[in-house]
Parts: C-alpha cells; structure tokens; sequence
C-alpha cells in the first residue's frame, strides 16, 4: 500500500489533506507556504473540490469558514503577516464553532520581518491572536512526516469539536525534503447541521444560544465555559511523546528544535525529551507527571522564549526550567549542550 | 402571503421610522415572487443595523465579521452551487471595510446577489461619516462638513464587473421588489443599491427623509449582461479535469 517518497514539508501537508477529505481551499499567496497554495490550485479540481485564490488573508479564511458551513472540509494556509490578517475570523470560528484548519508556515517577524528565515515568533498568537476569550487547538510537526500526520489530526479534530485548528509549521520544515513512508489516513466526517438542507440554521459570531444573540453575562459565562471544556476535556486532541523518561535532564521541544534535540540525544547521555505535537491546550499534566524526577527542563526555541513560560509555570519550582533561544535559525545542537553541562 | 411567515425572533431593534424594516419586507415578497426553494436560500449579512437582518429571517441565515459577509458568502455558493445566497450590506460594510471584496467579487462575477442598504451613515455605532456620505455633510465624526467624495455606487459595481446593478430607494417600494427578483434570478455579481435614511443619526424626520428619496435620481437598472459566471466556470474546469491520483 504505501511507499518510500521524497516529500517535502508543504507537499505533505496538502497530500493529508486531501487524504483527510478537506475539499476546499482558499488562499492568498505568501512565502514560505505558496508551495501549498500551488499545489492545492493543481489537485483540488483533479478530486472535485474547489481551490480558489482570494484579494487577502482575511477573506481566505472567512470564504473557508463559509464552505465549512454549507458542507465542505475547509483550510487555508498563510505565514505570519497573513496569519495576524486572520485573527478577527479565527474567533468567528471558535465563537460560531464551525471547523476550519488554518496553516501557518512561521517565518520571522514582526512586519515583514526576513523573508523567509524560519521562526516560532507566532506561537503565542496562534494560541492568544483574536480578541476575547476562547479556546483553540494548536498543533506543530518537526518534520514532513509529522506534517502529514499532525494535519490529518487537525482535520479531525476540527470536525470533531466544531473548531478551528492550527498547525504552526516553519519555513525549516515547510520547505525541508525528506523520505517518508506516508501511512493510510481516514477519512474525515463533517460532523454538523450544514446549509441548505432546509434546517433554517442561523450561524452569529454574537454570543448565542442556537444561534440567537444573548445578553445576559451568565448565559454568556455558560457559553464560554461550554466553549474551553468541550476543547480542554477532550481526551483525543493532546498528543505527545516521551523519550528516555527517566533522564534527569529534560529538553520540552515542539517545531524543529525537536530535530535538535534528537541531535543532542545521540551525544549526551541521560537526557531525555518531552515532545509537545499538540501546544496548545498546553500538555499541563502529561508534562507534570513526566517532570516529577527531572532536574532541569531546557526549552529550545527558535523565538525570544515564549512557551518556556508555559513550562516554568506548569513545573513551577519543582525543577530549573532553562531557556535556549536562536531567532531566524535553527537552535544549534551546542547551544543545549552547553547547558546540560 | 403574509411577510411574518418569514420572520422570526421579533422584535426587531431597528429605531421608529428606520427604512430596514421596508427593504426586508420588499425582499421577502422579492423572495416569494422569485419561486427559489425555500431551503436553498441562504442569507449573509456583516456588521451595523442592517446586519441584523439575518437574526429575524427565517431562512438559513449567516451573520458573519464587519465587511467580509461577501467572502463566507464566496465560500458557501463555491461548496454548494445550488444555494442562492443573498448578502445584505450595509454602506460602511460594504463599501468601506468591505470595500477590497465588493470590487473583487464583482470582477469575478460570482453568483451572489447583494443588496446594499445605503443610509449615507454608520448608524449603529452613532452616526459617522461613511463613504456614501455626502459632500459637505455634517456627522458625527465630520462636524464641520464632509471633506471627502462619495462614492456612486452604481458606477463602481459597473466599473468593477458587476452584470446587474440597480439602485432604488425605500420611497420606490414596488420598483424595489421587482429590482430584487431581477437580481435574484440574475445569474452573476448582481448588485442592488437601495437609498435609505437614518431618522435616528441624520436627524431628519422619517416623513421628511421619505420625501427626500422621491426625488433621488437617477433610479432603475443601469447594467443587466449575459456573462459566464464564476461557479459554473469552476464546474466546467473540474470536468475537464482529469481525475488522477494524488
């Protein structure tokens, strides 16, 4: 059935979603993801779905959403500039619950930043970005196989939990080749009342009680709590994995610093890593009970440090939390090395 | 037939004398008159009192973001070609914030029919200067006149591609509804300007504004071409296609 292949980080992307059944893409072009956007214009009408290229980021996603709603499997993909246009319509998603899987390709910033040196500078705008409370999934691979596999998982959590879901990939791994053997995925349901089958749906980014607006800061407080458990009790959507668990010497990598940290572990001895595919809802308690032994946590990142703070304030002071940052490149192997030491 | 068959969720919020209320009712009788089903109509709407339109509709209704009502919309017609969809926009929705994807839909000529509610003002959020706003017009946020051009609606949804463009007014109520079922049955970018007042934010009596919209020319249908539509364009490709494996 499968087969080794040269895949790239972007192509694998596009080869789960389709797979996954996404069957509607809009998108503007942007470095360092067009890779996507190009070859989605190629394979969409080849399966009967619709690719169409929209004037700006904030209509792709909007004219995504309005596919999701009237049936179809939705995405869109962009970079950091592209990624902020999306915000306001990221929280019409979470608040109308309505699945869509948004793509963002990090590359450095603010602004215009380096086009196109990799970053995770957006990591905590993909959890935080649109105004006002809600809840989101964020999901980040560290190479072309997990691109495949983490955007199939982004479809189906998407439809499962009627939200939208990031996958924060980065120019390293968007544009970065490697062989894979890409397993079967299934396929995913649309798991929704959709337009046009008569049910007289009324969709609101309002605070609503089906679909009509409400007033009343309790019945707000109710929808909103409604909105972070139906995300944060799952049990499906936090993955992870642990490598040499009873190391004292922790690295927590998420995005390709993890490829560093794999370099670190074939040097150093007793070292082991916690790998984050899902960051955000944070992996709170998996990272507690997998740190209960662990002297000092290193947290590689290729931004000025920002999910170390998530780690510091899981861990608290129950071990020493290390930060390794590198901006525009990748975080070298040394750089964690120096601080196992 | 009555009008409150189709209506739900009332009271409605728009004030006394607010011209809403008079392109709502001459679109669900527009609607009635068109003979489209019913359950394949859907209605999109932005933000600001005319925004409201989809929480009383009893249709599929889908209220979305300030200014993109048209790109959801782009979305829905794309996933479902069989969906008449109708997005209702006020002036600032539409022409301001929404003004990048007004000019693009229309070049595509995609087959949405949107219907422009222009007061010449942001009513809801208290009564500022929109890019329909009269020259020299005093508002909340020009209180020494209006430096800027309008914009001529009609003009630029011709200039951009639109293949039917009307305007019409809440005083022109039969005009109004026999606009809309041409725009409805209009296959393509269908555009209709509907001139109505803000009693509210204008300060001008209802009577008053009414009377002032009897006189507004010139009104009628300025464009109405035959052209292949985006949808059906994106069908025919899909068919060409040859389906291949991934």
């Amino acid at each position: 059935m499968t087969r080794m292949e040269l895949v790239q980080g972007n192509e694998a992307v596009v080869k789960a979603a389709i797979n996954a059944g996404c069957r509607f893409y809009a998108g503007y072009p942007i470095t360092p993801s067009s890779e996507i956007m190009h070859l989605m214009a190629k394979e969409m009408p080849r399966v009967g779905g619709v690719f169409i290229q929209m004037e700006d980021e904030i209509t792709s996603i909007a004219a995504a959403i309005g596919a999701s709603m009237a049936g179809k499997i939705a995405m869109t993909a962009t970079s950091g500039p592209g990624f902020s246009l999306m915000q306001e319509n990221i929280g019409y998603a979470a608040m109308a619950e309505i699945p869509v899987v948004i793509v963002d390709v990090m590359r450095v910033g603010p602004s215009t930043g380096i086009p196109t040196a990799p970053s995770q500078g957006d990591v905590m705008q993909a959890r935080y970005g649109s105004h006002g409370d809600y809840p989101i999934i964020v999901l980040s691979p560290s190479d072309v196989l997990d691109s495949y596999v983490l955007t199939a998982k982004a479809f189906y959590l998407a439809e499962k939990y009627r939200t939208p879901v990031i996958l924060l990939t980065d120019e390293i791994i968007g544009h970065m080749r490697e062989s894979v053997n890409l397993p079967n995925i299934e396929r995913v349901e649309k798991n929704m009342p959709i337009l046009g089958e008569g049910r007289k749906l009324h969709y609101t980014g309002l605070a609503n009680e089906n679909g009509f607006a409400i007033y009343e800061p309790e019945k707000y407080e109710r929808l909103i709590k409604r909105l972070f458990n139906k995300i944060e009790c799952a049990k499906d959507v936090i993955s992870y994995k642990i490598e040499n668990p009873d190391a004292k010497t922790m690295i927590f990598a998420y995005g390709s610093p993890y490829r560093t940290a794999k370099a670190v572990l074939k040097i150093a001895k007793n070292v082991g890593i916690f790998k984050a595919e899902t960051v955000f809802p944070f992996p709170e308690r998996a990272l507690k009970k997998a740190s209960k032994d662990v002297e000092k946590i290193i947290v590689p990142e290729m931004n000025v440090g920002k999910i170390v703070n998530e780690v510091k304030r899981v861990v608290g002071d129950s071990c020493q939390v290390v930060s390794v940052t590198k901006l525009a490149q990748l975080v070298d192997p040394q750089a964690i090395l120096k601080v196992i030491e | 037939m009555n009008v409150k068959d189709y209506l739900v969720n009332l009271p409605h919020t728009w004030c006394a004398g607010c011209g809403n209320g008079i392109i709502l009712g001459a679109f669900i009788r527009a609607f009635k008159k068109s003979g489209i089903d019913k359950d394949k109509l859907v209605v999109v709407s932005g933000i600001g009192c005319s925004g409201r339109v989809t929480q009383y509709l009893n249709f599929d209704a889908v209220h979305t973001t300030h200014g993109r009502a048209l790109a959801f919309a782009t979305g829905i017609k794309l996933a479902n070609p069989e969906l008449k969809v109708v997005v209702m926009m006020g002036d600032g929705d539409a022409l301001a914030i929404g003004g990048n994807h007004f000019i693009h839909s229309a070049r595509r000529n995609i087959d949405l029919t949107v219907i422009i509610f222009n007061n010449s003002v942001y009513g809801m959020t208290g009564g500022q200067q929109s890019p329909t706003t009269q020259l020299n017009a005093k508002t909340a946020t020009t209180p020494y006149g209006n430096l800027e051009n309008p914009f001529n609606v009609v003009d630029l949804a011709i200039a951009a591609g639109a293949t039917y463009v009307a305007r019409c007014t809440t005083f022109h109520v039969k005009k109004l509804e026999k606009s809309i079922v041409e725009a409805l049955l209009h296959k393509g970018f269908s555009v209709i300007e509907v001139i109505t007042g803000c009693p509210t934010q204008q300060k001008v009596k209802p009577a008053e504004l009414i009377k002032l919209q009897k006189n507004i020319k010139p009104i009628g249908v300025f464009k109405k071409e035959e052209k292949e539509e985006f949808v059906d364009k994106y069908l025919k490709l899909v068919k060409s296609v040859k389906t291949e494996k991934l």
